[in-house]
């Protein structure tokens, strides 16, 4: 892979994010409330105090000052401070952030394992039995709302069977291989729900992206040189069929973070999937505008590691 | 004629064999009606959805218990034959909020694709019509709507916006503008690269071409020769985004962002569900059941859709 391609992608993304950024502020910029509003009902506060407040915060500033001031002190990390945890934003979310990505990192990587053999063997014989299961699987897989699923865990394996917990602690006490297993045992379920919601879709792209690869002439060169079929399909066959997939699992990635608020709000899972939703509840505005910015930010930077990752799978794109 | 054509002429006339046998013939409604209905699960899901949507439509008409009659005589109860799907926590019937919730439900998903479907189709053709900058542009807007994080952005907007729209619609009519508007406006984008792209072949087709040699207008040609060819796939789109709008406000309702909790949609009642789950699990069982069924359905729908209205595939 050349360094050119490396670099055209970086500066692709740089107008994504001030896209992304544009739409955040014109969000928050349009929303009603003026922080200064409570000052304007009392009658203790002569105007000109109020306004020239206003002045001070640049409040009054032209629409793209305000903009450029915002961006640039988001780059820079001053995210303000959090009014209900007395912290500021930044830390907060910095502390939070390890445990959304190993949970979403361990829900991709199961929804990667179950899919691939899942819609290898599917895409071998379309249209036979398993096919059809698996097919009538998927659906229902990404039918069945997130919540549900979990809550369903939740009613058999913590209610009825007591195997799992169904609060996730981040402070478990103790060290060596129990700590561990505590450790696993209660993300089995948050990983489980996200990674099979995952699985579901990701089955469908797999299938037909072997569809596509299955019928060209090279693997039917590789057949009639005598190659054991098994060899055929692992080495011939999935290797191209999943350079497609690589892609779709970088644009799952938005969905994938909405699945995580919602597992993480299910299992109480202290990421920052259930800190936005706690920030809503207490209006915490600054955490909510540092979430969803992270959330942005990450989803930007998945969606380069994607290209970069198929610029280096597939050479002919980076020629192009 | 046909039938009656001596067996010479067929050789300078191939085309004329085709109907010696009596074939019927079928509008193209009727071939997509018998193509889905060779779908076998998309048959079965829409009647299921028929029967969902004129429940929740005549439902409360039929089943009249209130739904906000408090009774705490009966709290928490499993179904019985006063309350079929049991009560909740206030020990109001279950049944009735539900058949109630929804409508809304069901509404929300509509509703959001209408959105959806018009943007999309708005744009796509705007972009598809127009070749250079402003395709271009159109397609930078499309894919950066494509990677902003959905649900944070969602419920961010909400968050934001809800008490003063309340303040001006009402609680309930105020969320549900609000939740069609941000749920549409975030989902029109597949349906604007489709349209894009039906539009792109389409306009360079032959019949397009002599439309606009018998001086058609530019709006003409869209709107009489390229959407209708277009509407296919973005009949299929729209399908899947009620599914995707449904779930994504029971999402919001379950979050407890959504709908106020005098208004039990679906996905609402599962958020106060959810707290009791080792005392009633039936509260929290029948709302996600629902959900999952309206969606499942909805979602072969669409597969069937997608096979019925594809004019390549050839089925039986």
């Amino acid at each position: 892979m050349s360094r050119q391609y490396l670099i055209r992608r970086l500066l692709i993304a740089i107008p994504a994010v001030f896209g992304i950024s544009i739409v955040l502020f014109s969000v928050l910029a349009m929303a009603p409330g003026d922080p200064f509003e409570e000052l304007a009902t009392n009658p203790a506060i002569p105007p000109e105090v109020r306004m020239a407040l206003r002045a001070k915060f640049g409040l009054d500033d032209p629409i793209w000052q305000r903009y450029l001031h915002w961006l640039l002190a988001m780059l820079q990390g001053d995210w303000g401070f959090s009014f209900t945890s007395r912290m500021d934003v930044d830390k907060l979310i910095l502390q939070r952030l390890p445990t959304t990505l190993v949970v979403i990192g361990s829900s991709q990587l199961l929804a990667i394992i179950v899919a691939i053999p899942v819609g290898v063997l599917a895409a071998r014989r379309p249209y036979s039995i398993f096919d059809q299961i698996a097919n009538t699987f998927a659906f229902i897989g990404f039918s069945l709302p997130t919540f549900f699923t979990g809550l369903l865990l939740i009613l058999v394996f913590s209610v009825q069977l007591d195997w799992l917990p169904f609060v996730y602690r981040a402070d478990i006490p103790g060290s060596g291989l129990p700590w561990i297993w505590e450790h696993v045992k209660q993300s089995i379920m948050p990983v489980t729900v996200l990674g099979l919601f995952q699985a579901a879709s990701l089955v469908r792209y797999v299938r037909s992206a072997v569809l596509d690869v299955i019928k060209l002439d090279y693997v039917t060169t590789a057949r009639s040189k005598g190659i054991g079929e098994r060899k055929v399909i692992v080495k011939h066959v999935v290797r191209n069929a999943l350079i497609p997939v690589v892609t779709l699992v970088a644009l799952q990635m938005p969905v994938v973070f909405g699945g995580a608020i919602v597992t993480e709000q299910i299992f109480r899972v202290p990421g920052i999937g259930s800190l936005l939703i706690s920030a809503m509840q207490s209006n915490d505005t600054p955490v909510v505008m540092g979430v969803t910015f992270v959330f942005a930010c990450l989803v930007i930077m998945f969606n380069l590691i994607a290209d970069i990752l198929y610029g280096w799978l597939d050479p002919r794109i980076a020629f192009r | 004629m046909a039938g009656s054509t001596p067996a010479s002429l067929s050789a300078e006339a191939p085309a004329q064999s085709a109907p010696a046998q009596p074939v019927r013939r079928f509008s193209p409604a009727a071939d997509a009606w018998r193509r889905f209905r060779r779908h076998r699960l998309a048959f079965v899901s829409l009647c299921v959805l028929t029967t969902l949507i004129l429940a929740v439509i005549f439902g409360p008409l039929i089943w009249r218990v209130p739904i906000n009659e408090i009774d705490f005589g009966s709290k928490l109860e499993g179904p019985t034959f006063v309350h079929p799907l049991g009560t909740d926590d206030l020990g109001q019937d279950l049944l009735a909020r539900l058949l109630y919730g929804g409508r809304i439900s069901l509404a929300v998903g509509l509703a959001a694709m209408s959105v959806a479907v018009t943007v999309g189709v708005l744009v796509g053709a705007l972009a598809g019509m127009s070749s250079g900058r402003v395709d271009a542009f159109l397609m930078w807007v499309t894919d950066l709507f494509l990677s902003l994080p959905q649900l944070p952005l969602l419920l961010l907007v909400i968050y934001l916006f809800r008490d003063k729209l309340k303040t001006i619609i009402g609680p309930e009519g105020g969320t549900f503008v609000l939740v069609i508007a941000i749920i549409g406006g975030l989902r029109w984008m597949p349906v604007a690269r489709l349209v894009r792209a039906q539009f792109l072949s389409l306009r360079e087709k032959e019949f397009v071409e002599a439309a606009r040699a018998l001086g058609a207008s530019k709006l003409r040609q869209v709107v009489r020769h390229i959407l209708p060819n277009a509407l296919g796939p973005v009949i299929v789109a729209g399908t899947i985004d009620v599914a995707a709008a449904i779930l994504a406000e029971s999402t919001l309702s379950f979050l407890g962002l959504g709908f106020p909790p005098d208004t039990p949609t679906w996905g609402r009642v599962l958020f106060d569900a959810k707290d009791y789950l080792d005392i009633a699990p039936h509260w929290a069982l029948f709302p996600g059941a629902a959900i999952f069924l309206a969606v499942l359905a909805i979602n072969f729908i669409g597969d069937g859709l997608r096979d019925a209205l594809d004019p390549r595939r050839v089925i039986g």
